[in-house]
């Protein structure tokens, strides 16, 4: 179970995680009905990332399919549209955007503008040239992706969640286990015996530890490599020596919270509390630079902010054990300030 | 003396709940002491205070010389310790446990096996079943294994024959006797009083204080009553008709009688009269007779003042 449920997850999880907005159901009303208005249509469908819902004249249909939710943008064009072209002067298209899914929206509005100011463009050049005037270049922006040149998003979300996953394996399996025994009773009859707390501790931790690093290897392995086709660009010992660091200070926090909790359901709550803010508040799904200054503060007190930034940078571009050192250093801070908390706040003697 | 407790007073929930008020008592060396008494009496909190697992709020306490509070690292080599609630590895088989406990004590099985040989040939035939499939008197000589495995000099055993059936547990006293031969110090407590005869000495506690401590004969003798057994057809009207009488100090039921006391000494002329008077509310086939008391009435007499 603890090998098997990760794997799971690390196959389902980053084909789900996908930013990429396709299908966006388009309705478009066309009141024009010219070359010109069919021919937009066509450039936007044939862009891939559109569906065409329904293509009719008139407005409130196509809103009603928008309340149904069975559209998410419509585009309207006006009937002068041709006429206003080859006039050279202005011609307004509406476009109305479905904005129950904020993504959706933003990234399904933005496609459709860029698809309709290049055709704008197009016109342009070509009627100014029937007109013989000098066609002007205007300022053309070509972007290119570093790192991840197709931008694929599973390049960018597997070692992510990687990371998540060997922290949940830290954090649960090892709060759980030394709370267990508290239930039943087991860790008094440690507790009697003359073995010392540090060791005891050190027995508790060692088997998770290796749990964690063989958990990760399958991950890097046989699914971000087998199955994704990830080959990380850097080296694999700066992946596994801030493994090894970061894996004790996730223990750290599980035994943290089990000298905290006497029932296993007191460290689950506890546990999936402190998951769901390492989950959201690490730079897994939304940047960290675009939230609010006192979050971007909790992210940095966060370790699997850095798991993650060391996964993504060692993976995809490549970084070295020197370019690393920050998060390095925080982490060993970390990992030695939950272990020595937790080992002070652990009795054997109440 | 092996084990000397001096005024221990122990509290719970910010002193609103009293679990152990002054406590003070000795055990002798290879002796088998007996702590009795009622659940809810203090047995646990005392044991676990003995075991180095609990600080009392006020006294000391001490083992083989050592203090329980400062010198637990010593106390915990020499201790065997068995809490009421069976609390090995239940994932575990009979011979993991062992042989985990005692590598935990760095010793062997094969070290002191002699010690533990009695018990756990008795067990040994299950020895790869898992520890959390064993029958409730298997489970308690496993523990008791576990317990003796690194040959401690002191022995406590909190409540070990609670939820234990009659047979498995006059074995389990038998095992207490022959390991008392091996000069072991043995502490034991129990809810049944019928036990406390086993004990060559005993404590009774209630409500965190100790009532009386003695042999269990010892503690017999001091019962300041001459007591008599009573019985009758209906035992339930001749209860309720004891208790209405006026030559009667106490009345309470043990099994097939009513114990009774009388408030004077004239026993010879109050018999009679306390049958002519049973007869007359309705009772048939009244029988009185003397008996010894047991420590149970020993306890209900104390509990009583």
């Amino acid at each position: 179970m603890i090998f098997l449920m990760p794997i799971i997850q690390l196959l389902i999880l980053p084909m789900a995680a996908d930013y990429e907005i396709k299908n966006i159901n388009i309705s478009i009303v066309d009141h024009d009905h010219s070359s010109y208005s069919r021919e937009l249509t066509h450039k936007i469908i044939s862009s891939g990332y559109f569906v065409l819902n329904d293509y009719g004249q008139d407005y409130q249909s196509a809103f009603k399919n928008f309340e149904k939710d069975q559209s998410d943008i419509i585009l309207e064009i006006p009937h002068d549209f041709e006429k206003n072209i080859g006039k050279l002067s202005a011609s307004s298209l509406l476009v109305s955007t479905n904005a129950i899914n904020g993504v959706k929206a933003g990234v399904g509005s933005a496609y459709l503008m860029q698809i309709i100011s290049n055709y704008n463009q197009k016109i342009r050049q070509k009627w100014l040239h029937y007109n013989g005037q000098e066609i002007k270049e205007g300022m053309h922006v070509e972007s290119r992706f570093w790192y991840n040149k197709y931008m694929k998003y599973t390049f960018f979300m597997v070692p992510g969640i990687l990371g998540i996953l060997v922290t949940m394996v830290g954090v649960y399996m090892c709060s759980l286990n030394i709370v267990k025994e508290k239930e039943i009773g087991t860790i008094e009859q440690i507790n009697v015996t003359p073995i010392k707390k540090q060791y005891f501790i050190l027995g508790k931790l060692i088997p998770f530890w290796l749990i964690g690093i063989f958990v990760f290897s399958v991950g890097l392995f046989v699914v971000a490599r087998g199955i994704y086709g990830i080959i990380p660009i850097g080296s694999y010992f700066p992946l596994y020596a801030f493994l090894a660091i970061y894996l004790v200070a996730a223990l750290g926090i599980g035994l943290l919270i089990s000298t905290y909790s006497s029932t296993q359901q007191q460290s689950m709550s506890l546990t999936f509390f402190l998951m769901m803010i390492f989950i959201l508040m690490s730079g897994l799904f939304t940047p960290i630079e675009s939230m609010p200054e006192w979050a971007q503060f909790i992210t940095k007190l966060n370790p699997v902010t850095y798991f993650i930034d060391v996964m993504r940078r060692v993976i995809l571009k490549g970084s070295t054990i020197h370019e690393l050192q920050f998060d390095f250093i925080v982490v060993s801070i970390m990992a030695a300030f939950f272990n020595i908390w937790a080992v002070l706040n652990y009795k054997k003697t109440n | 003396m092996e084990v000397i407790v001096k005024n221990i007073s122990k509290s719970y929930d910010k002193k609103k709940v009293l679990a152990l008020s002054d406590i003070s008592f000795e055990v002798n060396s290879g002796e088998l002491f007996g702590l009795i008494g009622p659940d809810g009496a203090g047995k646990t909190s005392l044991f676990r205070i003995l075991a180095t697992l609990l600080l009392p709020d006020e006294g000391s306490a001490s083992l083989h010389g050592f203090d329980v509070v400062k010198s637990y690292k010593q106390i915990r080599k020499l201790l065997g310790y068995m809490p009421g609630k069976f609390s090995l590895y239940q994932d575990l088989t009979i011979e993991e446990n062992l042989d985990f406990f005692a590598t935990l004590f760095n010793t062997t099985i094969k070290e002191n096996y002699d010690l533990i040989k009695d018990i756990y040939v008795q067990i040994e035939p299950f020895k790869n079943r898992r520890a959390g499939q064993l029958s409730g008197g298997m489970k308690q000589k496993l523990a008791l294994c576990c317990a003796l495995i690194h040959r401690p000099t002191i022995l406590l055993l909190d409540e070990p024959t609670t939820g234990v059936d009659a047979v498995s547990r006059k074995e389990f006293w038998e095992m207490l006797k022959n390991l008392k031969k091996q000069g072991i110090t043995i502490l034991v407590s129990t809810p049944y009083m019928d036990e406390a005869m086993l004990c060559e000495r005993i404590a009774l506690i209630q409500n965190g204080s100790i009532m009386s401590i003695d042999t269990p004969q010892g503690i017999i003798d001091k019962y300041p009553y001459p007591l008599f057994a009573a019985r009758a057809d209906n035992m339930g009207k001749l209860l309720k008709d004891l208790r209405s009488s006026s030559l009667i100090s106490s009345c309470n039921t043990f099994g097939d009688y009513h114990h009774i006391c009388f408030v004077n000494d004239t026993y010879a002329k109050d018999i009679p009269d306390l049958k002519q008077d049973m007869i007359q509310l309705g009772n048939q086939n009244i029988e009185i007779k003397p008996i010894e008391p047991t420590i149970e009435d020993c306890f209900i007499q104390l509990m009583q003042k």
